[in-house]
């Protein structure tokens, strides 16, 4: 089966910064796939390189089985969701829907039938008539989707879509956007700094850091084995322990992490003092230290917290602590 | 045919992005290099020869005798009184200027923001010759303000001070004092605009932090106001003084005979058809803008620009 | 802070704007005065005759005519120029971006007088002779930046993503330009070129350099000044500038309004 899209190392650079710096990738069609990682670590060029809005310095881009690296952005049969969704300040939200269609030279009739469609499966119908100016945040964002679905992309490439809305409206949008790209089929490429959105909706994450990737692979790999420090601290904060420790417990000489809530308290060799106690909700985080390293630990509701300065033992299971081959960088 | 050649330029510009940059920058750029720089290098270039005192032509010669005429005596007086009108006038403005920006930046709100607005705009922009015109016919001896002098019976008051050497003079538009007020009308909304944009920036939270701390609103007016328009005033002050320093019409219409720069430049090169010293005179506007404009930057007056 | 202003800031403020605006309006009073040899005031009747005496004169026509056919075409000029460079400035981050916007504003920012004897003595050098071309190349050089500062601000406003999200949607370099970046920034370029046609129309310190034995309205003013004639034609004369100059001030205010600034400072 040929890839929705395919990176062959790929590189881009401004100068002497390297935004992009040998990137292999392959994406498949109809997956959800997100490019997760901190600001400027190339997430934001990848997906505007498959957008066509830069073009590599060097390596091939294929969308579809179709070298497109000398492809301008209006030939591509992918559609792009902007960050600050980018909607035209002098058209109607119909208009706006309708705008690539008018440009396709879709008569009248058509593109009113069609941008209505694609308002109504964004929740939208009735909305048509109105400015994006007195449109909410979530409203705009919704125009924004419509205008890109309504081409019919191959690919649906979204910048940090979802940066903007405040935390409900997030979380409510993560959802539709899953469920729309079921109903849909279509390949959606998905950029974000958030790994919590990253794990809940994607099928498959490629983990961004200085231009490269660091690890792809499905939300539980990721999560459960990170194959670098940087990929463990990043994707949910796992506690990174030093090698000298990990040879002290497993004989390997390599770094390795430890999710905090597979730590548990009470039994274990391992003794350390509590440093202080951060109350998120569902649950405690305390920060124990511990020879080496301060570990980060999860103590559920129902667990008692114990006192900062007291005395605790830490344990966990053999296979919840993963030993990482690669090192950073 | 046309739709396909146009999609085509469009593939050419997308691959080569700093084509179109450069398809932007060159018309511009052109007009005002050749245009502009080529005149002003073409001044420049003339300033470095002389005239020939026994034909009168222009000896195409490098020299740099007509920079040392500059500073003969009378043409020396020239420059000095320029320069010293052209502080005045800034001084001046900066002191009309500052209350109208700060009410305007700080109190005024709605409808009387648009009214200050175009209040400050319009004369900006109405014709700098009528605006002259109006003071001719304010400062005239029949004019408005002699027969509001008289008719409040302070007549004695103007005459004492127009009997002050210096300043005085005839009457009001024969004199410094004439050409200074006309000068001052004219470029005072350049003074206000800056000066307002400065104060918008500063947030009220800081007036408030000021008088939170003790602060009278003399003392915050004084340590935290002024300080923080005086990158306004500066931006202002650039126009106010240029525009003062090259100015030749309004010196001869309001004002004593006796010369600013602009006119001599006038004169150096119209009457006297000694275009080497007219460009040496026109330099030094240039020069005095120079290092005003580089003492500026530092002060950071162009984020009020 | 307190919310209003003391009364000795208010009257500086009040009177600040009144000290800018009589001027102007006793052109308006003059207009109709009966006296015709100085500038008595308070005029000692009033009448709208010279209103008709204007009307009849050839030489007001003409320098009228000159002055609007000039401005016109030198607007036309700074649109397309201003325009490029503002696009460029705005949409690019590239070496020389500053010498640019320095070019642009210098022939605002340095005295007049210096543009006026430096075109001129570039026109002698090259043989030029004076034409209604030499006051247009003058023109069109300092109203290009009234152009620029008004479309300059408009680009910076409008999110550079617009173009992309155009190019995204299938249209063309130039299907952007005409359907998203015109619509667009149209107000901001209208407003500008009001504004450079106001800054043309009044122009006189250059135009003298450039014009020659042609008589631009302010030219002819200008003489008026020196070598008063008919002294009430020209109260007649300043007062229609005046109100001519009003007009597109206003045009680009209201144009403008709530977006940003008018571009004021760069004149």
């Amino acid at each position: 089966m040929t890839s929705a899209v395919t990176f062959n190392a790929v590189s881009r650079h401004y100068g002497k910064v390297r935004a992009v710096d040998r990137v292999t990738l392959d994406i498949a069609p109809g997956e959800f796939f997100a490019l997760l990682g901190p600001s400027g670590s190339g997430k934001t060029t990848c997906l505007r390189l498959i957008a066509g809005f830069e073009q590599p310095t060097s390596g091939t881009i294929s969308i579809f089985g179709q070298d497109a690296t000398l492809t301008p952005p209006y030939r591509r049969p992918v559609n792009t969701v902007f960050q600050d969704y980018a909607l035209f300040p002098h058209l109607s939200v119909e208009d706006n829907v309708a705008y690539g269609l008018m440009i396709a030279g879709e008569d009248k009739d058509e593109r009113r039938r069609k941008a209505h469609e694609a308002l109504e499966l964004v929740a939208l119908s009735g909305f048509g008539a109105r400015k994006p100016s007195e449109l909410s945040g979530g409203q705009r964002q919704r125009v924004a989707l419509a205008r890109a679905l309504v081409m019919q992309p191959k690919v649906l490439l979204l910048d940090e879509p979802l940066g903007a809305l405040d935390l409900k409206l997030r979380e409510q949008m993560q959802g539709e956007l899953k469920s729309l790209q079921r109903q849909l089929g279509i390949t959606f490429v998905f950029v974000t700094h958030d790994q919590g959105e990253a794990l809940s909706m994607s099928d498959r994450i490629a983990v961004f850091n200085e231009g490269r990737i660091w690890q792809i692979g499905s939300p539980a790999e990721v999560y459960d084995r990170p194959e670098t420090p940087f990929v463990a601290d990043f994707v949910g904060s796992s506690n990174v322990l030093p090698p000298e420790m990990v040879s002290g417990l497993t004989g390997v000489s390599a770094p390795a992490s430890l999710r905090p809530e597979a730590i548990t308290l009470g039994s274990g060799e391992l003794k350390g003092k509590v440093l202080s106690h951060a109350f998120i909700g569902a649950a405690t985080r305390i920060e124990v230290a511990v020879p080496r390293t301060t570990l980060n630990v999860l103590v559920a509701k129902d667990k008692p917290v114990p006192p900062i300065g007291s005395e605790v033992s830490l344990d966990w299971s053999r296979d919840a602590l993963h030993i990482m081959e690669r090192a950073d960088g | 045919m046309a739709e396909a050649l146009a999609a085509r330029v469009s593939d050419g510009l997308w691959r080569r992005p700093g084509l179109l940059l450069l398809l932007l920058v060159v018309p511009p750029l052109l007009w005002l290099g050749i245009v502009y720089l080529g005149s002003l290098f073409a001044l420049l270039a003339q300033s470095f020869f002389s005239i020939d005192e026994f034909s009168g032509l222009v000896k195409h010669e490098f020299t740099l005798k007509t920079y040392g005429e500059l500073f003969r005596a009378s043409n020396f007086d020239i420059l000095v009184r320029t320069i010293l009108m052209a502080s005045a006038v800034t001084i001046g403005a900066a002191i009309v200027a500052f209350p109208i920006a700060y009410y305007a930046a700080r109190y005024a709100r709605g409808r009387w923001k648009a009214v200050f607005y175009l209040g400050i705009m319009l004369p900006l922009w109405s014709s700098y010759l009528v605006k002259v015109y109006s003071w001719k016919l304010i400062l005239a001896k029949e004019g408005i303000l002699n027969w509001l002098f008289e008719t409040l019976h302070l007549s004695w008051v103007l005459n004492a001070y127009l009997a002050i050497p210096g300043i005085g003079g005839n009457s009001l538009s024969v004199s410094w004092t004439g050409t200074f007020l006309v000068f001052l009308y004219v470029w005072l909304p350049f003074m206000i605009l800056p000066v307002q944009a400065a104060l918008e920036r500063v947030p009220p939270s800081m007036l408030e932090a000021s008088g939170d701390l003790g602060a009278k609103p003399g003392q915050t007016l004084r340590y935290v106001v002024l300080p923080l328009a005086l990158p306004g005033i500066i931006a202002g002050s650039i126009f106010t003084f240029s525009l003062t320093m090259g100015d030749y019409i309004i010196p001869q219409i309001v004002g004593t005979s006796a010369r600013m720069i602009g006119q001599a430049v006038y004169q150096f090169q119209g009457t006297a058809g000694n275009i080497p010293l007219a460009a040496a005179f026109a330099v030094v506007p240039i020069a005095v803008m120079g290092v005003y404009l580089t003492v500026a930057k530092r002060m950071g007056a162009f984020d009020a620009l | 802070m307190h919310s209003r202003a003391s009364l000795g800031l208010r009257i500086a403020a009040v009177g600040g704007l009144l000290f800018l605006h009589l001027p102007i309006l006793l052109i308006f009073v003059y207009a109709f005065t009966t006296e015709d040899k100085s500038y008595q005031w308070p005029p000692p009747g009033y009448t709208l005759d010279w209103f008709s005496v204007a009307w009849n004169r050839p030489d007001v026509w003409q320098a009228l005519s000159l002055s609007l056919k000039v401005a016109a075409i030198s607007t036309a000029i700074a649109m397309i120029l201003g325009t490029l460079c503002a696009a460029a400035v705005a949409r690019s981050k590239f070496f020389g971006r500053e010498v640019i916007s320095l070019l642009v504003i210098l022939p605002i920012a340095l005295p007049g007088i210096i543009t006026g004897i430096s075109l001129r003595s570039a026109f002698n050098i090259a043989d030029i002779p004076f034409s209604f071309w030499t006051i247009v190349l003058g023109h069109a050089t300092f109203c290009i930046v009234v152009v620029y500062n008004n479309a300059v601000a408009r680009f910076r406003r409008t999110s550079g993503s617009l173009v992309e999200a155009s190019m995204d949607l299938g249209a063309t370099y130039f299907q952007t330009l005409r359907h998203v970046i015109l619509p667009n920034i149209a107000t901001a370029l209208l407003a500008g070129g009001m504004l450079a046609f106001a800054l043309s129309f009044d122009e006189v310190i250059v135009t003298t350099f450039t014009a020659g034995q042609q008589q631009t309205l302010p030219i002819w003013m200008l003489e008026e000044l020196v070598r008063p004639r008919q002294r009430p034609v020209t109260n007649v004369v300043a007062m229609v500038v005046v109100i001519v100059t009003f007009l597109p001030i206003l045009g680009a205010y209201y144009l403008t309004r709530g977006t940003e600034t008018v571009a004021g400072q760069g004149k």
